[in-house]
């Protein structure tokens, strides 16, 4: 059996206000696999990054990455996880490089190993020249990419994305999932949260599906999109991707 | 971790925040150091004369280690409780510490010695000022280096829960306003407690400011209203309960985390 990069294991979450975010969420994400975790809006998504990450406390369930607890087990747990988040979230007055030589502080990176580091990782992502000026001055496909080398400074085995093209424009995003792309291939894992749902049915090996704290479908991308229902697909008119069409199959409320 | 990843997580947390403290120093530094000016010339040169000697001492001096303790004590809180919370409030980069496998108390020490190094600094260059206005005696001078120490502990801790806990703006505003600036006032930073009547004496002696202002004096001046010894256990009992609460928000996510 192949090693799990992420087994979540009837995952619950109950916000103070009383809203179920997450339902018993199960899940696995084999060693590295490109997959996708796709849902509407307010679906859960992001509440279960939330706690593999330790920024969200889960009601009930187990998480563990790479075989560690995220809760018994959180500072191993976390040095394999690098996060993209889907809100920007870096001091806006500090300079690129130091954003991403900081946070390879807070895995204890020395400075003298983080710096040329930093300086690779902003090169490979096409923002070497903004090393110097600060990130409330980048453009908004360039404070992505900001959060991108921000997330890799610690060489993580586990990269997670939360709508990381969000706003990004077709020549950037293809840019970035090129990039994404030599990851995978280095034996990365990554876990992608999208609403362009053609770019995962290119990008990921593994799909699921979560609509209202709940996961409602998983497998291969081969084994989702076996759910297409052509007769369904045509009643809706407009037509878009086949994994579009199975979303929109299993998601909608209409 | 290893302890020197450890290590190197708790120097980038002081290392970002002491570039700060020293970079915008007109904020910073400057304002305590004018208004430390502005008491010394009122105590000193408008008011002092007036009130006449404190245990043998002009009365500019018996002030000068209360002004110098208001200094610290302010900008100690108020350097972590700001630096904490617009880490969490606004731009939300607080999470770039709490996805790392940095523990607690390496977040909690980080944050904390910033606020140290902030209050201390201030404290020294508040002493230099107050050397131009007034003879100043250094008799225990150990003991005056101790209470610095303590006392920019103390309020960075205290700053730090405030931080931590505040839900809003106000919520870091308030606690200064309301509560450091009258525990401050109150802690004898401009009388001695023997000049109070009984009543007020046991308000004073309930303010944990009043130990830090009267140790800290003692150590310039060689006498204090109470023992150095209950003064240190005050002071300590103090800083333990603080770091406990520091460690338990950490640790849980209260007010942190979702």
């Amino acid at each position: 059996m192949s090693e799990s990069a992420l087994s979540i294991k009837n995952l619950k979450k109950t916000y103070a206000s009383g809203t179920e975010a997450l339902r018993g969420v199960s899940l696995e994400i084999p060693a590295g696999d490109f997959f996708a975790l796709l849902g509407p809006n307010g679906a859960g998504k992001t509440t279960i990054i939330g706690v593999v990450t330790g920024l969200v406390n889960k009601t009930a369930g187990s998480v563990e990455v790479f075989g560690h607890d995220i809760e018994r087990e959180a500072e191993t747990a976390r040095t394999y996880i690098g996060v993209v988040p889907q809100e920007i979230n870096f001091n806006p007055f500090e300079k690129c490089i130091d954003v991403v030589v900081n946070q390879g502080g807070y895995y204890g990176i020395p400075r003298s190993v983080a710096i040329p580091y930093a300086e690779q990782l902003l090169k490979d992502l096409g923002i070497a020249d903004k090393r110097n000026q600060t990130g409330w001055s980048l453009s908004g496909g360039m404070k992505r990419r900001l959060l991108i080398a921000r997330a890799l400074i610690h060489k993580p085995r586990f990269l997670i994305l939360d709508e990381p093209t969000a706003g990004v424009d077709v020549e950037l995003r293809r840019e970035m999932w090129t990039y994404l792309k030599t990851l995978t291939s280095k034996g990365v894992t990554i876990l992608l949260t999208t609403h362009y749902l053609e770019e995962a049915e290119q990008l990921c090996k593994h799909v699921a599906i979560i609509h209202k704290g709940a996961i409602v479908a998983s497998g291969t991308m081969q084994d989702i999109l076996a759910l297409h229902d052509e007769d369904t697909a045509q009643k809706r008119g407009y037509r878009g991707g086949k994994l579009e069409e199975v979303f929109l199959q299993l998601t909608s409320e209409k | 971790m290893s302890p020197q990843q450890k290590l190197t997580s708790f120097y980038t947390i002081v290392r970002k925040d002491v570039v700060r403290i020293f970079r915008i120093w007109p904020q910073t530094f400057l304002p305590s150091i004018i208004t430390s000016v502005l008491y010394f010339l009122v105590f000193g040169k408008v008011l002092g004369g007036r009130i006449g000697e404190i245990g043998g001492h002009p009365y500019i001096t018996f002030v000068v280690p209360g002004l110098v303790m208001l200094a610290v004590v302010t900008n100690s809180f108020s350097n972590v409780a700001t630096t904490f919370f617009q880490a969490k409030f606004f731009a939300r980069n607080i999470d770039e510490i709490l996805v790392s496998p940095t523990p607690p108390w390496v977040i909690i020490s980080g944050y904390v010695a910033g606020g140290m190094v902030r209050g201390i600094t201030i404290g020294l260059l508040v002493i230099i000022v107050a050397a131009f206005f007034s003879p100043l005696p250094l008799t225990h001078p150990f003991i005056v280096l101790l209470f610095l120490i303590l006392s920019s502990l103390i309020f960075s801790l205290a700053g730090l829960v405030n931080g931590i806990y505040a839900k809003s703006f106000d919520g870091i505003t308030i606690v200064p306003t309301f509560v450091l600036t009258p525990l401050v006032y109150l802690g004898g930073v401009f009388y001695s407690a023997q000049a109070l009547p009984p009543l007020w004496q046991k308000f004073t002696f309930a303010d944990p400011i009043f130990y830090l202002v009267d140790g800290f004096r003692a150590g310039f001046m060689g006498f204090s209203d109470i023992s150095l010894g209950v003064s240190l256990s005050v002071l300590g009992l103090l800083t333990a309960i603080l770091i406990a609460l520091n460690w338990y928000l950490i640790r849980t996510g209260l007010g942190l985390r979702q």
